[in-house]
């Protein structure tokens, strides 16, 4: 109930007048403590006035509201095909789609859900159906129920996620061409949600360093999900009738799920293993690292590289020398034996010069005895050496006194140093 | 959660708090299971014992153990009363006239141990505590202080809490941290704002050695500290000696020993005596067992809290007479406190809190765990107000937190008497009540009733005591098997604080205005005290009539 004024006695103007003043203030400590004092303490440093600081506070929360609201959520058109899905398959639906939540999808908060659940009801109450005529309409209102139902609990809602194949971007085919980040990076986004641990690195760019990369795949290689398989379960009969076909169907249930769970590990291996080795950064590094290899061998190879050569030079060298050599052998070879023969030859010629010289002197005058000086030639021939010989034939030519001489010199010369004796020269005594 | 703790250190027990998401405080034990950790020390060889542990050892080991030290902080050894300590290690002076404890450590070595050094070694404890709770370093933190602490002292504890390795983001005082744990926990239990109602308070914290009392006015969510009052020498152990005494009489009488010549003796009477309290809030009668008190005579006895009120009527009833000099120091009667909130542990003696209640009108509310069950434990308001004060200023940066405790921010004026208006019946309306600081604007929207003209007339508030007579109930004549002379029963005189229009300041005139309209009154007092008076229809396009009221 609000104070009611009392009524004016007097005259309606003037319509404001002050009086008095009020009591003098007095100056305290006012204690920083508390959210109002921090407004109280923004309001005096920024000199704002009541009226700023509330157009201030409400400006905050018009944008606070704003935030709040995405108006057109679970507004998504749904197709006939999902509309006519039958309570009795509703697991075969999308579930998200159900809500009108597909391009959210894991991404939406339960708020989200909430509202988008609300707007879905309003759309697809049977109520509503049956006031527009249908009748028997409340199929699709039964799967959104479902589906509500499955996202509200975190832990169905997780077990629809591990099988929602519509959350995820599958691997490029591998027989297409395509560029490996714009192909493989949605992929690895998509899944990264699947990880127990997060953050989740994931797959960069051609720009990436070496450590980014390893860290990753290292990651992938471990990747641990959260996935799991209830999902696909057969429904166990509820009836208590048959309790042994109940758990037969429970443990069938069991080994698929760990079926499952093991063929999807398989299958995100296979999938980080092709991704590894696709990856045009590592192909880059390993190309790399082969080239760096050879130079580094080729480098390393260097000194005995040299040293072969040297050795191969010089075993060239050596060859050259040696044939060289052999060939000059050959030749001096010839020509020894040329000389030798040219010296037969001469020696020949000599012996004969000097074999003919004394009857080129007519025996010195001596005719008679042409038989004994033949005698006593051939004699000094047998016993001169080559160097005597070329004197002797040297000499042996001209004035037959000269030649007799130098026969007598060169006897003398002979029996002086023992060669010849003596007594065995007849003629040149 | 928040990273930023609260501490409060006070001479007997500290406590450490952090606040989590959703606005409430965790109180945060340490490795002994403790939330209110005795601030103590104490030294065994090379050991360091710290809480209850070093408590056990003023039994055996007291000379090495450090008690009450939290008022010596920046303090010199002739300035303080060191008697306070008298249980523990003994106070000396060091070479620069300050405070230190000689403590002696392994091999007979004698170390000497400054008030700055225990206190760092004692915040370091907390800190290990709070980390190990909350699993993340502990890098800063608001400390509350009491009321008295003088610059100085509040320099010395941010150092201290520096070379233990964390940053004091902003000291506190303890009776407004108090309240605004108080206020915000009863904001989230009612569901409305508490700090907007505009109530006066008396935060009175017993502690163990001291007693500290301040009158608290809320405005508008703005706490402002109108008186305080402090008592040295009362707190719980004065109730805990009286209990102490109480059994020194019963031993004596029993086994003709004195258990009180024996400092041995006296600390084990004392230990079992705080136990025997602390069993006495909450239950009605407590057994007291101590092995081997005096000449080695076990001594086994119980008491009841009657007893024990009995014993400690002398500390009880000064504690009472204490909060009523905070009364009387602050100027008002117990007629203008709209609520008592009692904390540290004596809070929890039942009979404190009732002797408060009897010193206080019915209106006035006392807060105290025997009347309220939902109350906070009132050893751990101030550590939780102090945790509330992390959280707010935690995302603030440093200098935004220093340039908002300037004194042209906190130093603020503040009206002193109430302002309102006079309603058709002639009474008056507060709409600025006395001790709000400025600046201050209030709405409030009225109506004008049958009459086409209406005049908004704003005065000051004077205050008059309005005493109701309440007659004893007349009895029911067919009870009369009772003695009939009950005539000697005085008539109850209900008084309350009624405040009636005095002064008038200035007036406004609404005219031409169709029956039942709604109009609104706005008072607005800007930072430099010009008051101003504005009322208006509330319809599109109405005119509002504005004023202001002249100034001193």
């Amino acid at each position: 109930m609000s104070i009611v004024l009392p009524a004016l006695q007097g005259p309606k103007t003037p319509a404001f007048e002050s009086y008095k003043p009020y009591s003098a203030p007095v100056r305290r400590p006012i204690e920083p403590v508390g959210r109002y004092f921090l407004a109280h303490a923004t309001r005096t440093l920024r000199g704002h006035t009541w009226s700023e600081f509330e157009k201030l506070e409400a400006e905050k929360n018009v944008q606070v509201v704003e935030e709040d609201e995405d108006a057109d959520l679970g507004d998504e058109e749904q197709s006939a095909e999902l509309l006519a899905t039958s309570p009795r398959e509703w697991k075969e639906a999308d579930l998200y789609a159900v809500l009108g939540l597909s391009h959210l999808r894991w991404k939406a908060t339960e708020d989200q859900i909430r509202r988008a659940h609300r707007k879905q009801v309003l759309k697809h109450h049977p109520d509503k159906k049956s006031a527009s005529g249908g009748l028997d309409q409340d199929d699709f209102f039964k799967v959104i129920q479902k589906a509500f139902e499955v996202m509200t609990d975190s832990n169905k809602r997780a077990q629809f996620d591990s099988v929602d194949e519509l959350a995820t971007v599958a691997p490029p085919s591998a027989k297409s061409e395509y560029d490996f980040f714009e192909a493989w990076g949605p992929v690895f986004e998509t899944n990264a949600h699947f990880s127990k641990k997060q953050p989740v690195p994931l797959l960069g760019d051609k720009d990436s360093t070496k450590e980014e990369v390893d860290a990753f795949y290292k990651f992938w290689g471990k990747f641990d999900s959260w996935k799991s398989f209830e999902f696909k379960d057969e429904d166990v009969p509820d009836d208590s009738a048959n309790r042994d076909h109940k758990r037969y169907i429970e443990r069938k249930n069991i080994s698929n799920r760990k079926k499952l769970k093991q063929e999807d590990n398989k299958i995100l291996n296979e999938m980080v293993g092709r991704a590894q080795k696709e990856d045009p950064r590592i192909k880059a590094w390993k190309e790399a690292i082969k080239k760096e290899k050879e130079q580094a061998k080729w480098e390393k190879g260097a000194g005995s590289r040299a040293a072969a050569e040297a050795a191969a030079k010089k075993k060239a060298e050596e060859e050259a020398a040696k044939k060289k050599a052999d060939e000059e052998a050959v030749l001096a070879k010839a020509d020894a034996k040329k000389a030798k023969e040219a010296a037969k030859s001469a020696k020949k010629k000599n012996k004969r010069a000097v074999r003919g010289a004394p009857k080129a002197a007519n025996y010195f005058g001596d005719e008679a005895k042409a038989e004994i000086i033949d005698g006593d030639v051939d004699l000094l021939l047998e016993k001169l050496d080559d160097l005597q010989l070329v004197s002797l034939a040297a000499k042996s030519e001209g004035d037959a006194d000269a030649v007799k001489a130098a026969f007598v010199e060169m006897v003398s010369e002979l029996t002086t140093s023992g060669t010849l004796k003596a007594s065995y020269v007849k003629y040149f005594v | 959660m928040s990273s930023v703790i609260g501490i409060t250190f006070g001479n007997t027990s500290s406590s450490i708090a952090v606040a989590t998401q959703d606005g409430k405080v965790d109180v945060i034990a340490n490795p002994d299971g403790d939330r209110a950790i005795p601030s103590v020390l104490s030294y065994i060889g090379i050991d360091e014992y710290h809480g209850a542990q070093a408590v056990a050892q003023l039994v055996r080991n007291a000379s090495n153990t450090i008690i009450n030290f939290r008022d010596f902080i920046g303090k010199q050894y002739d300035d303080v009363d060191v008697s306070v300590a008298a249980r523990g290690a003994a106070p000396v002076k060091t070479e620069d006239g300050g405070i230190g404890y000689n403590i002696t450590r392994e091999d007979d070595r004698v170390e000497l141990v400054t008030v700055n050094e225990a206190a760092t070694r004692h915040f370091k404890q907390l800190k290990s505590a709070a980390e190990d709770y909350l699993g993340q370093k502990v890098e800063s933190a608001v400390l509350t202080v009491p009321t008295n602490f003088n610059e100085h002292q509040r320099e010395v504890l941010v150092q201290i809490a520096s070379a233990a390795g964390f940053q004091v983001l902003q000291l506190i005082n303890e009776p407004s941290a108090a309240l605004l744990a108080h206020l915000t926990a009863a904001s989230t239990a009612l569901g409305e704002d508490e700090l907007l109602k505009d109530l006066i308070y008396v935060v009175a914290d017993f502690g163990g050695i001291r007693s500290d009392a301040a009158v608290i006015a809320v405005r508008g969510g703005i706490l402002t500290i109108l008186a305080t009052a402090h008592e040295f020498n009362l707190g719980g152990d004065d109730l805990d000696d009286a209990i102490s005494e109480h059994f020194a009489k019963e031993f004596e009488k029993k086994y003709q020993a004195n258990p009180r010549k024996n400092a041995r003796s006296l600390a084990k009477l004392k230990a079992e005596s705080i136990v025997a309290k602390k069993t006495l809030s909450n239950v009605q009668s407590s057994s007291f067992s101590i092995e081997s008190l005096a000449e080695g005579f076990d001594f086994l006895s119980n008491i009841n809290r009657l007893r024990f009120e009995l014993a400690a009527r002398k500390p009880l009833s000064d504690m009472t007479a204490f909060v009523e000099k905070v009364l009387t120091k602050a100027g008002l009667d117990a007629l203008d406190i709209d609520g008592v909130l009692l904390a540290g542990g004596c809070a929890n003696v039942v009979k404190l809190a009732q002797n408060v209640q009897y010193l206080f009108p019915e209106s006035t509310k006392i807060i105290a765990p025997s009347f309220d069950a939902k109350a906070s434990n009132p050893e751990e308001l101030s550590t939780r107000g102090a945790a509330l004060q992390a959280a707010l200023i935690e995302s603030f940066d440093e200098a935004e937190v220093k340039e908002s405790l300037q004194p042209i921010v906190v130093n603020t004026q503040h009206l002193q008497a109430p302002i309102g208006i006079k309603d058709a019946e002639g009474n008056f309306q507060a709409l600025l009540v006395a001790e709000t600081a400025y600046p201050i604007k209030r709405s409030i929207e009225v109506t004008n009733g049958d009459s086409s003209d209406v005049v908004v007339e704003l005065y000051e508030g004077k205050r008059t005591i309005k005493e109701t007579v309440i007659e004893p109930e007349a009895r029911n004549p067919e009870d009369s098997d009772y003695d009939s002379d009950d005539s000697d029963e005085e008539p109850e005189i209900k008084k309350e604080v009624v405040y009636v229009a005095g002064d008038l300041l200035a007036k406004t005139v609404l005219s031409d205005l169709k029956p039942n309209s709604k109009l609104e009154v706005i008072v607005n007092i800007t930072q430099n005290g010009v008051l101003h008076l504005t009322s208006r229809e509330l319809k599109q396009g109405a005119i509002a009539v504005k004023g202001e009221v002249q100034g001193h």
